[in-house]
């Protein structure tokens, strides 16, 4: 089915005390599709990502992953049903090495616990020369490979957001959730990253992207999801959403009703 | 230092492996050698040497607790205690068990007290839990101090030693060097029978401490080398980008606050088999914060750097007894100095120090760009 | 369970309850504060308070305490008070210099942060319980045996003070335990307003709650840590001086236990909350010596720490919760 609905919102909203971060919040991500999430400063993009991957719980509404509710579904379950994430401010396990970071992805789907390690039964070797395959074939994709045993920490900042990557592909997640990933690259950068998306959809992931930059966002999604103030205001192709005067309005910074 | 290291680390395998097995031998000859100096005047130098690697044993699994996983455990010697008591109960004071049979027994009991107490307090924050684990560790000290089952003050007497083998005989006797001639001669008068384990001879117990503490070293190697060390590491560096990385958290601080009893009620079940007698004042309150000195001592999260600093901990104040009235303050000066001059202990994980040196480097390379520049800016 | 003596003695048990709370409420407001600020468990701070016990003792050992009564005993009480807050503050004080201030300068991790504070502590102790040696390097063992003999066991200033009961509704209170409650609260209530409303308390609310917008907007965080620390210490010797006049006796480590308990008081209350150290404080000493009413005194300090145990694992943040920062402080 092309057009299998992966991942479905529905009427999703997040109170913090009086604050209301997300408002009723609908949409659906489609199966092999890189659904662009975009607004501006404090729209609710992370707050939406969070709900996502269990880390708020939603105050009303449903999230729905492959047909399942991830209602009451711990965080760590999530991820390993098939959600990955990255973070918009990098977070990596700093004194662990680039291989070992990807492999901490891995493992989300294994299952070596501490006697097979203990006695290197068959399924912790076999758990291992998998993850290690597996990794390493990230980090070649990810063009880390020659880094593979530097420390995370010591990583310039392009190849730990990179990294990132790496480790949340590692979860061998169906749906892939990057948060800002271009935050803090320049232009050519960005290019370079955007591709990389692109080479990640077409390894049969699907991507949901939270990006500020409009023209990149514009160049690497099939369809967009505009958040303002929490509200879902605006969702179609990028072509549709450069055209929609609420959308205009909003990334001038200009109240619709002021403007009218 | 790193010169020697590296020659080390090019050496080929079965050299590596030679130069193990060798040192391990010399560990086990330490007390027959009785070398001068190192050997403790007054005290018997093959007891020190077994609270040394009861100690090694502790730290070993402390450290899978604090350096590993990242928990901050204050009350460590409830552990010890509930592998020493279980051990006592089973072999003396309430049934006549042998040592081999109790042994395991024990380890079961503080395993399962371990997931016990984790499993409702490994949810609450990091300093609470330091905190409700020194609650912990003197609540286990004062219910033994209390319960009349449990020996009270008096605390339990005649528990049973391991089986000898060979008889009160031994198979075979091994002769000590005496250096008092200031040349190492071999003393026939002075040695140890193999392997009786006995009143006076306190060696024999050492080899069975340094046995123990070298599997638990292969096993915590093999352990860490895995995906199970990895969760570890994950969870204490960032405990919500693991947990979201799919590493279910909560359950590996669990498992590693099971693996910390398990070392712990054995090291305690040794030692209560050793002394023969236990009593609540063998657990105090001190020994957790020693314990933990070791780890930190010698740097958490480096399996060789904490066996050092269990040993430094265990060994410097029996040898030298002299001080042993300052023997708290002079630690606690250490503690207090080594955090403000050297707090990733004295052998930080190798890690740690690779990220310093490049840290390091990249000083000194921006030190060199700009004394360049000012060169140029001079000419 | 003894039932019977519980119900006979209830009100009598509960006063002498809060006033064991109260001295730990005070102690805990030392724990709490610090870690509010700095997020450091300050294991020394049960020094602190054991060197105002002793700084209490030896004043009015030295001012002739044991002949004096009426006015002037009063007027020697109020100078041990000052010499134990005195003494409190500056141990408090040396030991953020020297313990603290070099790890938070650096950043340190909060466990090597600990380690220093454990070792910092053991020193302290050890000082104290060295006094006879340490007297005897300076040649001055003879001139001040009365100070420091006995350096390991118990001193005591047992009938100084003998402190009338007094009779409330058919009960039979100490007037000492009257005072100890009264006299904490009043020093809570001085702090919490004195945080709450000067300007240097609004620095250490400022930099509990975000060090690096406090010390941009002009809050200087050294001497914020230090008036911490300091308030702390003055607190602690109060605790020190009232658990004088109610226990009498003091020693090296005396202060081991009563830090722990304090702490547990803190934590208790929810830690970094001032007016939750008091509550935590007052419950946790009526539930000691409820508890070692009903179960025996043996069982006092085991009642004390499952209580704390039971506590986090319902309301993981305290009773009050936690808040330096947020306006409850």
């Amino acid at each position: 089915m092309p057009d299998a609905h992966i991942l479905e919102v529905d009427q999703l909203t997040l109170r913090f005390g009086g604050l209301t971060a997300l408002d009723n919040v609908s949409f659906d991500i489609k199966e092999g599709e890189i659904l662009g999430l975009i607004g501006p400063n404090g729209a609710g993009k992370t707050t939406c990502f969070n709900a996502i991957t269990g880390v708020y719980k939603p105050t009303s509404g449903t999230i729905s992953f492959r047909g399942e509710s991830l209602a009451g579904k711990k965080r760590f379950e999530i991820t390993q049903s098939g959600i990955a994430r990255t973070f918009q401010n990098i977070r990596l396990f700093p004194t662990m090495t680039a291989l070992e970071n990807v492999l901490v992805g891995a493992d989300a789907q294994h299952s070596t616990g501490i006697l097979s390690a203990l006695f290197r039964l068959p399924k912790h070797r076999r758990e291992e020369e998998a993850g290690h395959r597996r990794a390493m074939e990230l980090l070649r994709f990810m063009g880390l490979h020659t880094k593979a045993d530097e420390l995370a920490a010591n990583l310039s900042y392009g190849d730990q957001r990179r990294l990132e990557i790496a480790r949340a592909m590692a979860t061998n997640p169906k749906l892939i959730c990057l948060d800002e990933p271009a935050a803090g690259f320049n232009p050519q950068e960005k290019r370079v990253l955007m591709d990389l998306i692109r080479k990640v959809r077409d390894q049969g992931f699907t991507v949901l992207l939270i990006e500020h930059d409009m023209r990149l966002v514009m160049g690497v999604t099939d369809r967009i999801v505009v958040l303002e103030f929490g509200k879902k205001i605006a969702e179609g192709t990028p072509a549709e959403i450069r055209d929609n005067p609420a959308v205009i309005a909003a990334y001038l910074g200009v109240e619709e009703e002021d403007a009218s | 230092m790193s010169k020697i290291k590296s020659a080390l680390a090019a050496m080929p395998k079965p050299v590596k492996i030679a130069l193990w097995v060798l040192l391990a031998l010399l560990a086990y000859a330490l007390p027959l050698l009785e070398p001068p100096f190192i050997t403790t005047p007054g005290v018997d130098f093959g007891g020190v040497l077994f609270v040394v690697t009861m100690y090694m044993l502790v730290a070993l699994g402390l450290n899978i607790v604090v350096g590993y996983a990242g928990l901050l455990d204050l009350g460590y010697v409830g552990f010890y205690a509930i592998g020493a008591y279980t051990v006592a109960i089973l072999t003396s004071f309430h049934a006549n068990w042998p040592l081999l049979l109790a042994l395991p027994v024990a380890i079961v009991a503080t395993t399962i007290s371990g997931v016990l107490l984790g499993a409702p307090t490994l949810r609450v924050r990091g300093d609470y839990l330091a905190i409700v684990t020194l609650g912990f560790g003197e609540i286990i000290r004062l219910v033994a101090v209390n319960t009349e089952w449990l020996g009270e003050r008096k605390g339990i007497s005649n528990i049973a030693r391991p089986p000898s083998i060979g008889g009160t005989e031994g198979v075979f006797e091994i002769p000590h060097l005496n250096w008092d001639s200031g040349v190492p001669l071999l003393d026939f008068n002075d040695s140890t029978k193999f392997l009786v384990f006995g009143v006076l001879d306190q060696i024999p117990y050492y080899w069975m401490g340094l046995t123990v503490v070298i599997v638990v070293l292969f096993a915590d190697y093999l352990i860490k080398n895995s995906r199970v060390g990895r969760a570890w590491e994950a969870t204490r560096e960032d405990e919500d980008a693991a947990e979201l990385m799919g590493v279910p958290t909560f359950r590996f601080k669990l498992l590693a606050f099971a693996t910390g009893a398990f070392i712990g009620g054995l090291a305690g079940a040794l030692y209560a088999s050793r002394q023969n007698f236990i009593n609540p004042d063998s657990f105090l309150l001190l020994f957790s914060i020693l314990f933990l000195a070791a780890v930190v001592v010698g740097g958490q999260g480096n399996r060789w750097g904490v066996l050092v600093g269990a040993a430094l901990v265990a060994y410097l104040p029996q040898r030298f007894r002299e001080f042993d009235d300052f023997r708290v303050l002079v630690f606690g000066l250490a503690l207090v100095v080594l955090a403000v001059l050297r707090p990733e202990g004295l052998f930080p994980p190798k890690r740690t120090v690779r990220a310093k040196q490049l840290e390091h480097e990249l000083d000194e390379l921006e030190e060199g760009t700009d004394s360049e520049g000012e060169e140029k800016a001079r000419a | 369970m003894n039932f019977e003596f519980f119900f006979n003695n209830l009100p009598s048990l509960t006063v002498s309850g809060l006033a064991f709370g109260a001295i730990y409420a005070l102690i805990a407001l030392g724990y709490t504060m610090v870690y509010g600020v700095l997020q450091l468990i300050n294991f020394a701070h049960s020094e602190v308070f054991m060197y105002g016990t002793f700084a209490m003792l030896w004043t009015v050992m030295a001012l002739g305490g044991a002949d004096a009564d009426g006015v002037e005993l009063v007027a020697i009480l109020l100078a041990s008070l000052v010499a134990a807050m005195a003494l409190s503050a500056i141990v408090a004080l040396v030991l953020e210099r020297v313990a603290y201030r070099p790890l938070i300068k650096r950043n340190a991790p909060r466990l090597i942060a600990l380690i220093s504070a454990i070792g910092a502590s053991f020193v302290l102790a050890e000082l104290m319980g060295l006094r006879d040696r340490v007297a005897g390097w300076l040649g001055l063992e003879d001139d001040l045996s009365d100070y420091v003999g006995k350096a390991r066991i118990n001193n005591s200033i047992a009938g100084v003070v003998e402190a009338p009961r007094w009779d409330i509704g058919g009960v039979s209170v100490s007037s000492i335990d009257i005072l100890v409650i009264l006299s904490a609260v009043a020093m809570m209530v001085v702090v919490d307003q004195f945080v709450r409303r000067s300007k240097l308390g609004k620095g250490i609310r400022a930099t509990a709650q975000d060090p690096e917008t406090a010390s941009m907007m002009g809050v200087n965080p050294t001497r914020t840590i230090q008036m911490t620390f300091l308030i702390g210490g003055l607190m602690a010797g109060v605790a020190a001086f009232l658990y004088m006049l109610k226990i009498e006796t003091t020693k090296f480590d005396v202060g081991f236990l009563l830090g722990v308990k304090a702490f547990t008081a803190a934590v208790l209350g929810g830690i970094g909350n001032l007016r939750g150290a008091l509550l935590g404080g007052l419950v946790l000493g009526v539930a000691e010596i409820w508890g070692s009413a009903l179960l025996g005194t043996e069982w006092r300090h085991v009642v004390a720490f499952v209580l704390l145990v039971v506590i986090l694992l319902f309301r993981p943040t305290g009773l009050l919760g936690e808040s330096l920062g947020k306006a409850r402080a």
